[in-house]
């Protein structure tokens, strides 16, 4: 057991969750407490000593899932007749009759091979209808059987395993067969009665609350379906090997640019509770700095309470100027997402600058810094740049000297001592001219003039980026390319 | 068993040299048989755990670890340790902590004007033994830190909201934490006689240090899940008709899946649960739900957003 937690916190680690030796022992120490067969317990009891962010959970249970997997003969990968788990299921079954017999008759007729496509569907639209969970359970793992297709020995992380199956069941028919039939309950049911007319249906908000109930069933599915698919790989292929194809990122180390849409979906999420501790922590830096003159009228004042002796001086706290910030960032297809993310967060922590511009281009130049402005979330103003920004020039490619060259010319005028400028992209100019000269200038009169590229470092000046061009005259070119960098620089900068 | 303890005790003055020397902190009798009797006893005062609260405070029992329960507010954090004192038959002293926090408002205080008073009141003595006198027990204001500590019955401490404090004064939290003790460099350690269950609430506005967190352990409480709501509503809310509790949990967890400012949370669950069975509705519809969702919501786009969402449809359909 000791050196299957070892290499579980291993496992933890690799993952980038950070455990401490102490956690570990207090993990192990956690063993002796809980009573091993109960799973669950075990999984948050020893969560509660290695976890120490909400943010790492979703990465612990999957590796929990792994290493403290269920086995057994009913898991293997090449079942020809999944006695195992069609026992098991049959005992959960049998407590519904009705249900539990057409079980039994798919089984029957089918043999070896499950049952029939339609006999699947049958079963499952019964299973969600009645939100009967051994039953779930029992159709994900009949659908894994039937449609995952699954291959011992085959270094995959499952995740084509899973779209197979989810594909052949396709949830959206059923969800919509199960509100028909919703419906056609209530209005049988009206017409029964007979107070109300027969074409009486649902009504919106009993239809939404429908909905979203057989919605959080469908999602038990789903999630009952990975974790047979994993229960199956561990079994075949060991918990450390496949640990090592399913480990996903933590949401703040996920590559901005090469992000999935589920992923990103999980960067907006922390996006905000990442700006709102940033504005905290500069706000108390701000406050708590260096100490300033003596403040005679404050330390007479508190003198009075111990009868007029000085015990505790007062300080005059500085008020360091805040910096004023211009954005200017890359929209074009291929950073855009990066762009939004830093627009996004320069404009929630906007109350720590003295002032925020932003400007976006793909070959033309605009400024947005209105949508930002009396707007409480940044989300809807960066979907306004989206839609309303005239960014578009030419030809909808990135030019970045015909942008800066705008730029100067409109606003070169507004740039002070007092201002840093971000630039934000790859420095993919297609061939274009720099206009580097631009940011020579912006230097000559700004504090400041940073680079953002959210490319990694190694791809810098190789085809068409000219970032090496730009970076003479920046004060530093800043690799970007997640959330931890993205937040480091800008803790930095204000 | 505490009043004997206290009944005991000959005077102030003796007291003090018995309560600072003795008792070093030993695991006391484990207070739960095991996590079903956790969950139990915290259903029988009315609060419903699942699975990874009762883990994690049968836990923070046996291995005499402070818990750091952080989620979203109103989610029954403060509740919890409310809750386990009750279930115990402890004391619940709890430090509310806020930015400026410090030692003199967390740990003890010397009470300077006592001191000056006392000093002034008799200047015949020698100054070793004013010295002796002045810093003694009689002129140290206990705050809660050492209240939990010095107390003699078990005491459940609820540290609220420790996010607020600066990433400094946490530091004065580490050592009543990992060791239940307290130093006064005048009169010496003062150790715990019994070992308090410690529970730490965060909001999450700022990363707590990693020396606060690798000294507890972690809990998450997150909003619950259908049946868990429902089943709170139930013991919470009295007079609630099931059809109804089934129905509000399940329209919460409808608005809780919309993206919004501010999710509503349990407690603001329950106030509308208690408006509803006030006004006497038996069964919620949209009017209704639209006229009342000020309560569960508190940001008017929120509010628009909700019932557009939820009875919105009735224009079109």
């Amino acid at each position: 057991m000791l050196d299957l937690l070892t290499g579980f916190v291993g496992e933890l680690r690799a993952a980038g969750i950070p455990v401490s030796l102490s956690e570990h022992l207090d993990a192990a120490e956690t063993l002796r407490h809980v009573p091993l067969e109960d799973r669950e317990a075990i999984k948050y009891t020893l969560g509660a000593s290695l976890v120490k962010s909400s943010t790492h959970w979703p990465a612990y249970e999957t590796a929990f899932e792994i290493y403290f997997s269920l086995r057994g003969p009913g898991y293997s990968i090449a079942t020809d007749d999944e006695s195992g788990a069609e026992l098991e299921t049959d005992d959960e079954g049998s407590g519904q009759p009705g249900q539990g017999g057409r079980q039994g008759k798919g089984r029957g007729g089918g043999g070896g091979e499950g049952m029939t496509p339609e006999e699947l569907a049958d079963m499952l639209y019964k299973a969600l209808l009645g939100a009967n969970n051994s039953m779930i359970q029992a159709v994900a793992r009949q659908a894994v059987n039937r449609y995952g297709g699954m291959e011992a020995g085959r270094p995959v992380g499952g995740t084509y395993y899973l779209y197979r199956t989810l594909r052949n069941l396709d949830l959206d028919k059923v969800m919509e067969r199960l509100i028909d039939q919703a419906r056609q309950a209530t209005s049988a049911e009206n017409a029964d009665e007979g107070h109300r007319g027969p074409d009486v249906t649902l009504t919106p908000l009993e239809e939404r609350l429908l909905r979203d109930e057989y919605q959080s069933r469908i999602d038990q599915l789903r999630k009952e379906i990975e974790s047979e698919i994993r229960r199956r790989l561990v079994a075949d292929r060991g918990s450390e090997a496949l640990a090592k194809s399913i480990r996903k990122p933590l949401p703040e180390d996920i590559d901005v640019m090469h992000a999935t849409r589920d992923e990103l979906v999980a960067l907006r999420k922390s996006l905000a509770p990442l700006s709102r501790k940033l504005a905290v922590r500069l706000a108390r830096k701000r406050r708590h700095g260096r100490k300033g003159p003596l403040d005679f009228r404050s330390t007479v004042r508190h003198s009075l309470s111990t009868g007029g002796v000085p015990v505790e001086p007062r300080f005059r706290y500085p008020r360091p100027s805040k910096p004023e910030i211009i954005v200017i960032a890359d929209i074009s297809g291929s950073v855009a997402s990066f762009a939004r993310f830093t627009l996004h967060l320069v404009h929630a922590i906007s109350s720590q600058f003295s002032k925020v511009r932003s400007f976006v281009f793909i070959d033309g130049i605009d400024e947005v810094t209105s949508y930002f402005e009396g707007v409480d979330d940044p989300t809807e103003a960066v979907h306004r740049i989206n839609t309303e920004a005239d960014v578009v020039w030419v030809d909808g490619h990135s030019d970045y000297g015909h942008a800066l060259t705008v730029f100067w010319e409109r606003w070169g005028e507004e740039i002070t001592p007092r201002t840093s400028v971000l630039l934000l992209g790859d420095a993919r100019n297609n061939y274009h001219a720099s206009g580097s000269w631009v940011v020579k200038e912006i230097r000559s009169r700004a504090r400041h003039v940073y680079w953002l590229n959210p490319e990694p470092r190694a791809y810098w000046d190789s085809g068409d980026s000219i970032v090496g061009e730009y970076a003479n005259y920046c004060d530093e070119v800043v690799e970007c390319r997640t959330l931890r960098q993205l937040e480091r620089f800008v803790g930095e900068l204000a | 068993m505490s009043s004997d303890q206290t009944d005991t005790t000959p005077g102030p003055g003796a007291a003090r040299t018995d309560e600072i020397t003795s008792g070093f902190p030993e695991a006391g009798a484990p207070r739960f048989e095991s996590i079903d009797a956790v969950r139990t006893g915290l259903a029988g005062v009315d609060y419903l755990a699942d699975d990874g609260i009762s883990g994690v405070v049968y836990l923070a029992d046996r291995l005499a670890k402070p818990v750091l329960v952080e989620g979203p507010a109103g989610t029954g954090k403060t509740e919890l340790a409310k809750s386990v004192a009750r279930l115990t038959g402890s004391r619940l002293i709890r430090l509310q902590c806020y930015e400026g926090l410090d030692e003199s408002k967390a740990l003890y205080e010397w009470n300077y004007k006592k001191q000056l008073l006392r000093i002034q009141a008799d200047s015949g003595q020698s100054w070793q033994q004013l010295e002796e006198d002045i810093f003694s027990e009689e002129f140290l204001l206990t705050r809660p830190l050492l209240e939990a500590i010095k107390s003699t019955e078990p005491v459940v401490l609820l540290i609220d909201e420790v996010d607020r404090v600066e990433l400094e004064t946490e530091a004065l939290l580490l050592e009543i934490l990992s060791e239940y003790q307290v130093s006064i460099p005048e009169l010496g350690t003062v150790r715990a006689s019994q070992i308090p269950l410690v529970f730490l609430t965060s909001n999450n506005t700022r990363e707590l240090s990693e020396a606060l967190k690798r000294r507890c352990l972690y809990l998450h409480i997150d909003y619950p899940g259908l049946e868990r709501e429902r089943a709170i509503i139930e013991t919470r809310v009295p007079g609630i008709s099931q059809a109804l509790a089934d129905q509000v949990a399940r329209i919460v967890r409808s608005i809780r899946s919309l993206d919004l400012k501010k999710a509503p949370s349990v407690s603001e669950t329950l106030d509308w649960a208690r408006t509803l069975v006030v006004l006497g509705v038996e069964s919620i519809d949209a009017e209704q739900a639209k006229d009342t969702l000020h309560i569960l919501l508190k940001y008017r786009s929120d509010i628009d957003r909700a019932s557009k969402e939820l009875a919105g449809l009735d224009t079109t359909g």
